[in-house]
C-alpha cells in the first residue's frame, strides 16, 4: 500500500476541460449536491479502508518569508487572482498508482452547475515511502 | 505485564472459540475486544490464569455480540461437544490461523493486517500506528479481509509460500509506532518455524535474523542512510548473526533451495565479512544467479548487476546494468555508483542527481543528493 495526496485547487493547474462557473453562481441545491458528493467520496474511502485524511482550506492566507536578522517575517498576501491556490486535499492509502488515478478520476466528476460533472483537474502526488528493511 | 506473552496467547484463544462453534470472524473480533480490555485491566489486576481469563472474557463478548446479532444471523450458534476435527488428528490452531490469514484471496495489505491482529495479537490501534493510517481505516481493512475469507474453512490446508510472503512484507515494510514490526515478524516466523518443518520457513527466519542483526549500522543518528562501505560493523548483533547462520546451514543441508534461503545466503556472506572489500562478492554473484533463476525478479537482477560490479569491476557491472530496464527502481543510482568507481565523476554526479529526483524514500533522496553534491564539489575544485 502507498499513500497519495489528491489536491484540489481553487485555481491553477492545466486548462479546465469544462468551463464551469464559480460556486457563487450555482443554485443552493447545486452547492449542496457538490458538498454531499465530497462527503460521499470520503465515506466510500472509509468503507474501502483507503481513507487517511481529508481537509478543506480557506482561500484566505498569505505567503511568508524570513525578513532578515532581527526583522519580522515578510508577508505577501492576499493571494493573487492569477496564481495557483490549493483548496484542500484527500490523503489516501491504496494498493497502486492506478488505483490513486482511478479515485482522482471519480472525485473529479463532482457535480457543479446544472448538476453536471465539473471534470476538475486534481493534482495527484505520491508520498515518499519509508526505507525497506531488506536492502541488498 | 509482559505484553509479548499476552500476544502469544491470542491465536490459541481464537482457536478455542472457533472449536466451540464461533465462526472465525466473530471469534477474532471477540478476542480482540478481550485483548483491549486485558491491556487496560491487567497492569493493576493481573489474572492467575491469563489464558483462562482471555477465553472467559472473549467467549462472553462473543455471546453478547451473537445475541445482539441474532436477527441478522442465518444460523444459530451451536456449542460443539466434539472438537472440530476427528480424535487422534494432530491439531494446531495457531498454525491454521497463519494459513487462514494469508489466504490467497486476500490482498497483501489485508493479509498483513489480519495476520498481525489474529496471529500477532496486536491491537488495531497498534497496527494502524505502524502503518500510519487512522485506526478506523485499519479496522475497516480487517473487517473487509474477514468478509473476503468468510467462505474459507478453518483448518483448510494452505500453501506455506503465502504465509512466508506475508511475514516477509511485515518484516520489510513496517516502521513507526510503539511496535517494532521487524521484531514482530521475527517472533511470528520463529513461532511458525517451531510448528512446521520447512526449509523455506527456516530460510526466511535466517534472512530476517541476518538483516535485523545489521540494522543498527544502516542508519545514522540523524536518520540518514549509511552506505555499506561506511557502516560501523561493530554495531552488528553477532548473536543474531550466529543464530541466523546456524538456521540457514540446517536449511541448506536439506538440499531444497528456495528464494528465502538464497537471500539469506547472500545476507550471511555480507555478515561474514569484516569490510566491504573483504566480502566474497564472487560467491554473492553466484547466489544472485540462483535467486534470479528461482524468482526471475527484476530487483534480484539489479542486485546481481551491482554484485557483478563488485566482483568483476565497474565496467562489467555497467554492462550487466545495460541489459536491464533503466526504469527499474535504483537502476540510475547503481549506474551512478559504478561510473564513479570507473573514474567518471561527471557522469556519476549527473546520474546521482537524476536518481535523487526519482528516489522512493527521503533517506535515499538525501543520500543521493549528497553524493551528487560531493562529486560536483570535487569537479569544481
Amino acid at each position: 500500500m502507498a499513500k497519495y495526496l489528491l489536491l484540489k485547487h481553487y485555481r491553477g493547474g492545466p486548462t479546465p476541460a469544462v468551463d464551469w462557473a464559480p460556486m457563487d453562481q450555482w443554485t443552493p441545491d447545486e452547492v449542496d449536491a457538490h458538498v454531499q458528493f465530497m462527503r460521499d467520496f470520503a465515506a466510500r474511502l472509509e468503507e474501502t479502508g483507503e481513507f487517511v485524511d481529508a481537509q478543506a482550506l480557506s482561500p484566505e492566507g498569505t505567503f511568508v518569508r524570513y525578513g532578515g536578522e532581527g526583522r519580522p517575517p515578510v508577508t505577501d498576501g492576499p493571494f493573487v487572482e492569477t496564481k495557483d491556490l490549493i483548496a484542500g486535499w484527500y490523503i489516501i492509502d491504496v494498493e497502486s498508482w492506478d488505483r490513486a488515478v482511478q479515485l482522482a478520476g471519480e472525485l473529479s466528476a463532482a457535480p457543479g452547475a446544472g448538476g453536471r460533472p465539473i471534470h476538475e483537474w486534481l493534482e495527484v502526488r505520491p508520498f515518499y515511502a519509508e526505507q525497506p528493511t531488506v536492502t541488498e | 505485564m509482559n505484553e509479548s506473552r499476552l500476544r502469544d496467547l491470542v491465536p490459541a484463544v481464537i482457536g478455542v472459540l472457533v472449536r466451540r462453534g464461533a465462526d472465525f470472524a466473530a471469534a477474532e473480533d471477540a478476542v480482540q475486544d478481550a485483548l483491549v480490555e486485558a491491556v487496560r485491566v491487567w497492569p493493576d489486576d493481573p489474572p492467575r490464569d491469563p489464558k483462562g481469563w482471555l477465553v472467559t472474557v472473549a467467549w462472553r463478548k462473543f455471546l453478547d455480540a451473537a445475541r445482539a446479532d441474532t436477527s441478522r444471523r442465518h444460523r444459530e450458534v451451536r456449542v460443539e461437544r466434539e472438537p472440530a476435527r476427528g480424535p487422534g488428528e494432530a491439531v494446531d490452531d495457531t498454525l491454521q490461523l497463519y494459513f487462514l490469514c494469508a489466504h490467497p484471496s486476500l490482498t497483501p495489505a489485508s493479509a498483513v493486517a489480519l495476520t498481525l491482529r489474529a496471529v500477532g495479537g496486536l491491537t488495531t490501534r497498534q497496527i494502524a500506528q505502524a502503518y500510519l493510517v487512522p485506526e478506523a481505516t485499519m479496522a475497516q481493512r480487517i473487517s473487509r479481509a474477514k468478509r473476503t475469507i468468510s467462505g474459507v474453512r478453518f483448518g483448510q490446508p494452505g500453501d506455506v509460500a503465502t504465509v512466508l510472503r506475508v511475514l516477509y512484507l511485515v518484516f520489510n515494510e513496517g516502521y513507526s509506532g510503539d511496535v517494532d514490526l521487524a521484531g514482530e515478524a521475527i517472533r511470528l516466523t520463529r513461532q511458525l518455524a517451531a510448528r512446521i518443518n520447512h526449509e523455506e520457513v527456516a530460510g526466511l527466519l535466517a534472512l530476517m535474523l541476518l538483516h535485523h542483526a545489521r540494522r543498527p549500522a544502516r542508519t545514522g543518528p540523524d536518520g540518514r542512510l549509511v552506505p555499506l562501505a561506511e557502516q560501523d560493523r561493530s554495531l552488528w548483533n553477532t548473536r543474531l548473526i550466529a543464530e541466523g547462520v546456524d538456521v540457514l546451514q540446517a536449511a541448506l543441508a536439506r538440499d531444497r533451495l528456495g528464494e528465502f534461503q538464497a537471500q539469506a545466503a547472500i545476507a550471511a556472506l555480507h555478515a561474514d565479512a569484516r569490510t566491504v572489500d573483504e566480502t566474497d562478492w564472487v560467491q554473492i554473484v553466484e547466489w544472485y544467479d540462483e535467486l534470479v533463476r528461482l524468482t526471475d525478479n527484476p530487483v534480484a537482477r539489479l542486485n546481481h548487476a551491482v554484485a557483478v560490479g563488485q566482483a568483476d569491476g565497474p565496467r562489467a557491472g555497467l554492462a550487466a546494468l545495460a541489459e536491464l530496464d533503466p526504469a527499474l527502481p535504483r537502476h540510475t543510482a547503481a549506474a551512478a555508483y559504478l561510473h564513479e568507481r570507473d573514474g567518471d565523476p561527471a557522469t556519476a554526479a549527473r546520474l546521482y542527481a537524476e536518481a535523487a529526483r526519482s528516489a522512493p524514500s527521503l533517506p535515499e533522496r538525501d543520500h543521493l543528493t549528497r553524493q551528487a553534491a560531493r562529486l560536483n564539489a570535487q569537479l569544481r575544485s
